[in-house]
Parts: C-alpha cells; sequence; structure tokens
C-alpha cells in the first residue's frame, strides 16, 4: 500500500467556494450589464460597449491558449474568419439561418484549432516558432478565402439585412449589445471554470514548465490541443456575430493581423492568465482609441499608441492592469486564497 | 517562359537573400526572432523613396547612406531598447519586436498614409534584351548589388576580429564573456548589422517594387520562410533559401496566378517548420 | 518491478549509455553512482521516458515502458525528479504540489488536501503559500520531492536530490526519504553524497562511461578495485591497497 493509501483522503466538498468578493462582484456586473440598455438612452454608447465585450470575448480565447497555456498564437483571427465564413456560407448558399450556423462556426473553429494545434505541437513547435507558423496558417488562409470561388473570392460575401433571432440580426444596438453580453458572460464562465479545474491546472504547468509537466502525468500534447479548440471554438462564433453585425465579409476582414494583435493586446495589457484581463484591457485600449482619435482623427495613432503600451506593459507591468491588483498571478483562483484564510484562522 | 521566371526568380531572389540573411544573423547570434524585421524593411524603402523624392538621389547610391544610418538605428534599437527592457526573457522579446512592428508600420501610415509609393528612375524601363526575357536594369542591379553585399557580410563574418568575436558569442555566450568579449555590444553590432542589411535591401527593392505600410508584412513571411528553409543561423542557407523560395514565388506565380502563388510560401513554410524545423542547414529549434 | 535490460543510448559518435542492465525490486532503495559524466541522469532519462534508447528493454512490472512518453509511465507509477529542479516558478508550493495531486484525481479539493498531507511530510507545511520561485535551492529540491510523491508513485526516481544541501539538510532528506520507503514507495536514486548512498540503499550500481561497472552493497561497492580506479583514476585501487 503505497505512501497516499495510508492518509485518509476526504470526500469531495460539495459545490465550490469560491471568494465572497468575487461572487459578489460577479452578481453586481451581471446586473449592472443586464439592465444597462435601460439607463444608457445613447445607443451610441451601448454600441461603443457592445464592441468592448466583443474585443474582450475575442481576447478571452486568446487568453485561455495564451495566457493560461502559455503558447503565444499570432494568428488566432484564423478561427474568427473561418467561423465567420463557415456560417455566412451556409446561410448564403444553403440558406441555414445563422442561429443554426453559428453552432457551424464554433465547430469550424474548433476542428481548425485541432489541425493547426495537432500539426504545430506534434512537430514541438513553441515559443516563436509556434507564433509564427499561427502566422502563417492564418496568412494561408487569408490568401486561400481570396482565390476561391465559394468564398466570394476578393469581393467577399454580402449578407442580407433581415432582422430576426433566427438570422441572428437585429435593428436595434440593444439586441447586438445583448448577443455580445451573452459571449462575453460564456467567456468570463470558460475562464472562471478553467480557474478552478485540474485542466486549468495542467495548462498552467504547461506554460510554467512543459518538461515537468509531462514527467507528473499531464499528456502535455492532447492539453494543448483541447486549449487550442477551445480558442478556435471561440474564435468561430465571434466570427459570426461580426457577419451578422456587419454584413459583409471578405479575405482582409476574415484574417486581418490587426485582429490577431488586437486579441492578444487587450490580454497582455489587461493581464495575462487572469479572468478579466481581457475585458479590462478591450475597457483601456478602447478609452485609448477614443482619446487619440479626439486628438488627432488619423489614421494609424491609435495604433501606434496600443504598441507602445505593448511594449510598456511588457517591460514594466508583466502582469498586466490586473497585476497592479493582485501581488502575483493567482493561477488556481480566488478558492485558494479563502482556504488560506481559513487555514490562518484555524492556526489562531 | 519558364526560363524567364526562373531568371526574375533569381533577380528576386538575391535581394530576398539579403533580407534573410540579416533575419538569420540576429536569430543565429541574439537567438531572438525579430519581428519587427519587416516593418524596417519598409523603413528603409521609405528612406530610400524620400531620399529620392526629396533629395534626388539615386536608390543604389542611397545605398551609401542608408546602410550606416540603419546600422546605427539597429544598434540604438538594441542597446537601449529591446536589450534593456526584454530583461532577456524569450516571450518578452517576441511581443516587444511586435510591440515594434506595430508601432514602425502605423507611423509610416500615420506620415505618410496608405498611399502605394513608387519610383520612377530614367533608366526604368530600360532593359537588357536576352532573348526569351528583358531584365530591367534595375533589376540586373539589384541582384549583382546584392551578392556584393552578402559577399561583404561574409567577408566581415569570416575575416575579420569583429566577426569571429560574433561568431564567439554566438556559439558559446558565456565562454565570449569569459575571454573579455563585450557580449552586450556584440548582440547590439550584430542587431544593427541585421538593419544594415535591410537598409541596402531596401534601397535596392524600391526600384523594381512600390512601398506603402504594408510592404513589410509581405516580406515577412517570405523572409521567415527563407530563414526556416535555409536553416536559423545558416548563412549559407539564407543565400540558397533566398534563390529557392524567389525562384518558387516567381514559378508558381507563372503557373498559379498571383494570388495562389502566394500560397506556395507559407505552404513551404509551414511544411518545414513542421517536418524539418532545423531547416536544411541551420541548428536546432 | 523495474526491470533496464541492455540499455545503449547513442548521441551521434559518443556512446553515452552502453549495455546496461538492472532492476529495482518491489520496497528497496536502490542508488546509482558513479563519476560526472557517467551517464546517469542520461539513463534515467531514458527509463523516465524523456528520450528513446537506441537498444534495449525497460519494463514496468512486467509491463513495457520502452519508447512510452513520460506521462503515461507516470500514470502507470513510476516518477522521476531533476537533477536541476524544475519548479512551476509562477505557482507558489501548494499549486505546485498540487499538479502532482491532479494525477490520480480532478477534484479540487482532494488534490488540494493530498497536497497538504504530501507537504506535511516532506517538512514544508510552513512554505506553502510562497511562490516556487523564491524558494532556497534546499526547498527546491524538497519541492519536486513533494510534488513526485503527490503523484502517488509506485517506483521514484529521484536525481541528485541531496546536490547542494548542507549536513543537516541532508540528513533531514535522508530521513523523509526512509519515511517514504516505509509507506511503500520504492526507490532509485541518483547520489554523489556516499553518506547517504550508504545510509539508505539496499543495493547500489557504479556506472562510469556509460557502462556498469559494479553492482552489489554499498560496502561491497565502496572497496571494489574497479570502483576506486573510475572515481580516483588509473592506478589508484593498487596504491590504496598496496599501501605505500
Amino acid at each position: 500500500m503505497t505512501l497516499l493509501g495510508k492518509l485518509k483522503l476526504p470526500k469531495a466538498a460539495n459545490g465550490i467556494s469560491a471568494g465572497r468578493k468575487s461572487i459578489i462582484f460577479l452578481l453586481v456586473a451581471a446586473v449592472v450589464t443586464l439592465f444597462a440598455p435601460t439607463f444608457i438612452t445613447n445607443k451610441f454608447y451601448l454600441d461603443v460597449l457592445t464592441l468592448i465585450f466583443f474585443t474582450a470575448y475575442i481576447g478571452q480565447s486568446w487568453n485561455i491558449l495564451g495566457g493560461y497555456a502559455g503558447q503565444f498564437s499570432f494568428g488566432g483571427v484564423m478561427f474568427f474568419g473561418t467561423g465567420a465564413y463557415a456560417s455566412t456560407i451556409l446561410l448564403t448558399t444553403f440558406g441555414i439561418p445563422p442561429i443554426i450556423g453559428i453552432f457551424a462556426a464554433v465547430a469550424a473553429g474548433a476542428i481548425l484549432g485541432l489541425i493547426v494545434g495537432y500539426m504545430s505541437f506534434r512537430a514541438g513547435l513553441r515559443g516563436s516558432y509556434f507564433a509564427l507558423i499561427t502566422l502563417a496558417f492564418a496568412e494561408l488562409l487569408r490568401v486561400l478565402a481570396n482565390s476561391v470561388e465559394f468564398t466570394g473570392g476578393g469581393v467577399g460575401l454580402f449578407l442580407t439585412y433581415a432582422p430576426s433571432l433566427k438570422n441572428l440580426q437585429f435593428d436595434t444596438p440593444t439586441g447586438f449589445y445583448y448577443f455580445s453580453l451573452i459571449l462575453l458572460a460564456i467567456s468570463i464562465a470558460v475562464a472562471i471554470w478553467l480557474e478552478r479545474s485540474r485542466f486549468g491546472a495542467q495548462l498552467a504547468a504547461i506554460r510554467e514548465n512543459e518538461d515537468a509537466a509531462e514527467a507528473l502525468g499531464i499528456d502535455t500534447l492532447r492539453c494543448k490541443i483541447y486549449a487550442i479548440m477551445i480558442m478556435g471554438a471561440m474564435g468561430g462564433a465571434a466570427g459570426t456575430f461580426y457577419a451578422q453585425k456587419y454584413l459583409y465579409l471578405d479575405p482582409p476582414i476574415a484574417y486581418s493581423i490587426a485582429l490577431s494583435v488586437e486579441m492578444l493586446l487587450v490580454t497582455i495589457v489587461g493581464g495575462m492568465g487572469t479572468v478579466f484581463g481581457p475585458l479590462i484591457g478591450a475597457f483601456v485600449l478602447h478609452m485609448v482609441n477614443e482619446i487619440t482619435r479626439n486628438f488627432i482623427d488619423t489614421p494609424g495613432l491609435s495604433m501606434i499608441v496600443y504598441g507602445v503600451i505593448l511594449i510598456f506593459i511588457i517591460s514594466y507591468l508583466p502582469n498586466g492592469l490586473m497585476g497592479l491588483f493582485r501581488k502575483r498571478q493567482d493561477v488556481l483562483g480566488g478558492s485558494l486564497e479563502t482556504t488560506k484564510n481559513e487555514l490562518e484562522s484555524k492556526d489562531a | 517562359m519558364l526560363a524567364a521566371a526562373v531568371l526574375n526568380g533569381l533577380m528576386y531572389g538575391a535581394i530576398y537573400a539579403l533580407v534573410a540573411l540579416g533575419l538569420t544573423l540576429i536569430y543565429g547570434v541574439l537567438h531572438i526572432i525579430n519581428f519587427a524585421h519587416g516593418a524596417m524593411l519598409m523603413l528603409a524603402l521609405y528612406s530610400a523613396f524620400f531620399l529620392f523624392e526629396l533629395l534626388n538621389i539615386d536608390p543604389y547610391v542611397a545605398i551609401l547612406i542608408v546602410t550606416p544610418a540603419s546600422f546605427i538605428l539597429g544598434y540604438v534599437l538594441y542597446r537601449w531598447g529591446i536589450g534593456k527592457l526584454s530583461k532577456g526573457r524569450d516571450q518578452n522579446i517576441l511581443l516587444i519586436t511586435l510591440g515594434l512592428s506595430i508601432i514602425i508600420e502605423n507611423s509610416a501610415l500615420f506620415f505618410f498614409t496608405g498611399d502605394q509609393q513608387t519610383v520612377n528612375l530614367s533608366y526604368s524601363y530600360d532593359a537588357l534584351d536576352l532573348g526569351f526575357v528583358f531584365l530591367s536594369y534595375p533589376k540586373i542591379i539589384s541582384f549583382f548589388a546584392s551578392l556584393l553585399i552578402c559577399a561583404l557580410l561574409w567577408a566581415l563574418m569570416s575575416l575579420t576580429d569583429l566577426g569571429k568575436a560574433i561568431r564567439a558569442v554566438a556559439k558559446e555566450r558565456q565562454g565570449a564573456r569569459l575571454v573579455g568579449i563585450d557580449v552586450e555590444h556584440i548582440f547590439a553590432v550584430t542587431f544593427g548589422i541585421g538593419i544594415a542589411c535591410l537598409g541596402a535591401a531596401g534601397c535596392m527593392l524600391l526600384p523594381i517594387f512600390y512601398v506603402d505600410p504594408y510592404t513589410g508584412n509581405i516580406f515577412v513571411v517570405i523572409a521567415f520562410t527563407i530563414v526556416v528553409l535555409g536553416g536559423m543561423g545558416s548563412i549559407i542557407g539564407a543565400l540558397l533559401g533566398g534563390f529557392v523560395i524567389g525562384i518558387t514565388e516567381s514559378v508558381g506565380g507563372l503557373f498559379l496566378g498571383e494570388s495562389l502563388g502566394q500560397i506556395g510560401i507559407s505552404l513551404i513554410f509551414i511544411i518545414i517548420l513542421i517536418f524539418k524545423p532545423t531547416g536544411l542547414f541551420g541548428s536546432k529549434v | 518491478m523495474l526491470d533496464v535490460r541492455g540499455v545503449t543510448k547513442r548521441f551521434g559518435g559518443l556512446v553515452a549509455v552502453s549495455s546496461v542492465d538492472l532492476s529495482v525490486s518491489q520496497g528497496e532503495i536502490v542508488s546509482l553512482i558513479g563519476p560526472n559524466g557517467a551517464g546517469k541522469t542520461t539513463l534515467f532519462a531514458i527509463i523516465a521516458g524523456f528520450l528513446k534508447p537506441d537498444e534495449g528493454e525497460i519494463t514496468l512490472n512486467n509491463n513495457s515502458i520502452s519508447g512510452l512518453k513520460p506521462h503515461k509511465i507516470c500514470k502507470m507509477g513510476m516518477v522521476r525528479t531533476f537533477q536541476i529542479t524544475q519548479p512551476f516558478a509562477g505557482l507558489n508550493t501548494l499549486e505546485n504540489i498540487m499538479v502532482g495531486a491532479y494525477a490520480n484525481t480532478s477534484d479540487q479539493f482532494i488534490a488540494r488536501r493530498t497536497a497538504e498531507r504530501v507537504a506535511e511530510m516532506v517538512g514544508m507545511t510552513s512554505q506553502l503559500y510562497k511562490p516556487a520561485d523564491g524558494l532556497t535551492v534546499a526547498a527546491r529540491k524538497r519541492l519536486e520531492l513533494a510534488r513526485a510523491l503527490a503523484t502517488n508513485p509506485d517506483l521514484l526516481l529521484l536525481d541528485e536530490v541531496m546536490a547542494g544541501l548542507n549536513p543537516t539538510e541532508i540528513d533531514e532528506v535522508v530521513h523523509v526519504i526512509k519515511e517514504i520507503c516505509s509507506s511503500g514507495v520504492t526507490i532509485f536514486l541518483i547520489e554523489h553524497v556516499m553518506k547517504a548512498v550508504i545510509n539508505l540503499s539496499d543495493r547500489t550500481y557504479v556506472l562510469n562511461d556509460g557502462k556498469l561497472i559494479a553492482k552489489g552493497t554499498p560496502r561491497s561497492v565502496a572497496s571494489d578495485p574497479g570502483v576506486i580506479e573510475a572515481y580516483l583514476g588509473h592506478g589508484a585501487a593498487k596504491t590504496m591497497m598496496g599501501g605505500d
């Protein structure tokens, strides 16, 4: 009988005891965001929030693979574009409504993640090489989309304006606001689940030291592939959202490097490997955008500022803005903090 | 037609090789992948452009100005920028060079607008008639100028003390420190040389191509593909790789048409990374 | 329990491990010693699945494990620690150990309790919330041990777990290892610290230049002329035996 067999292991506690502070925060946030449209009369601001939520959502997808698992992708847009094309082609060619098509987009993103992940991780690509190959894949897809008939080639695809729930189109900003809010909520739920689960711990281990993780029984290849599939699935849905909102899709939009950059930027600025990092980053970057746009309205200025912020954060605040609130990256979740308090009060 | 495509590919290939050379040098010695490489090539192109537009300096003459200026830029950028800020961590350098490329690219957009710019030299349209193909003079000049610079670089690396120091640092960082080599200085010098290659390449590329803020992106994937093909850190690899890719692009464009031809490059890149990441001549991943 | 037969590993022209046969039986503490560069860590890496042997077979409890990936071997009951410690730097001690504990459960609370118990066993309870990259060398070694222990292994491969420790720390670790063994874990360790080797091991293997040159109890091995030569050089055995 081994060492641990001798120890009396406790039964699993029922439920998950989250840090009390976090629950209150989440509840308040949920209420505020749910009822925001009734208070915000100027629809423009609703649109702004929608955009921020969308960016935070897609940032969170990057966060899963980049922040939690430590594999930096520079080609995240490939899931967005592929998902967008998936649901849009199903709509324009086969008449399948987007409310169903969005699941196809999610599946398309996940499958693409599986393919890219399997090929890249199986070959042992890490760090810069992995980042590079994701860039190459995204580029490849962009060129393919440009050259192929059924994606509409360089001309792109036009969607008809027909607001309805089954078309996932809405004639008021409020509709899209809730759409993006739902996506954001899902992404936050995924991150919270990750932080409390064994899978999340495995990803953290892989991020910190892949060889050690492997030695401790973690199937690093499988875990990384799961992570990229989650990223892909989330990205796919984002693509459908975009297509339904803006009603037009072409290769430069679907596979734009700018979006790949934006999703990693919001996460790094807000805090990699945290639940709310991408959201905070999205808010901050949007505000930066607005401010610079008021200053001088020339294209490129806000991206310049983004670049400066990226370099600044990496150099001086590697844990992002969330890092200012926490002493260090508390990877395994708020519950650890709570029990630490319990432990300490027991000794007292 | 095929022969023409091959020859054309060879011409461009020499310039690609020069671009890749800078990248592989930086990787071989500093072990960092410079994501800002494409953006800096774009800067070089713009420099040559403005020198021509404003001061009427022929791009090939501008090489003498842009190259040293690029070296200084590279040196300073590494010594007091990248080297300092990244604290040596791989992850950080990756993102910092990415940030740099964003800043450079968008600064170009901001200051120069997104318009494509080209230069028209008095001899831009004069060409050498080889019977089966016309080779424009700028292409020929660029080809030989590139080869010359590659040769100079080889000479620098093999025959000079500086070259020896660089190779020492590339092989064994700690050991080099122990024999008194100022490693940080060598890093900055190498980075400077890498960017200087871009300076020269930009001048040579301008007459036969165009420039806009996004030109860099086009060459990033090409440069990386070459370096990965030839092997990270291998000068010969960069040279041969440059020719191979140049020809592939040209021939691919011939058979598959412009846009699909571009796929060839990305595909080669992916295939090599997956099956032979060390490239044909290079060191470990 | 562990059977290594005819394992050979070449790196280009260099033969790092040459036709090594050894075995470890359940409940034993077996040590592997030898001069630096003898190939001990390479052998461990092969056994634990980090390197593939060019020749030979390795079986664990009669199941072949040659060529299996490390995580599979871990699931089969054998875990290794690293000579140069490999902590999860961004996590704290508790989280580090929990990663090991998660090998056997997917429940966060069970993993945590397991980690706390293991930490207690190796004496790290006071350091549970310290970030791993802030630990001393000795603490890191202990963390390495604790993490591996948390996976509930049948066989533990310890690579120089005493390196860099002072005599007091060595005594503590020896004590902990004895406790671990008495609770049913078989131990196979690489060690340079002779005191620990003699104190702990039931049997010892000696590796030199990739080949096994001696095996037996620590005392018999210590007086083996071949072993003395390996450590002290050609002729040393004769000198020591002949007295002079």
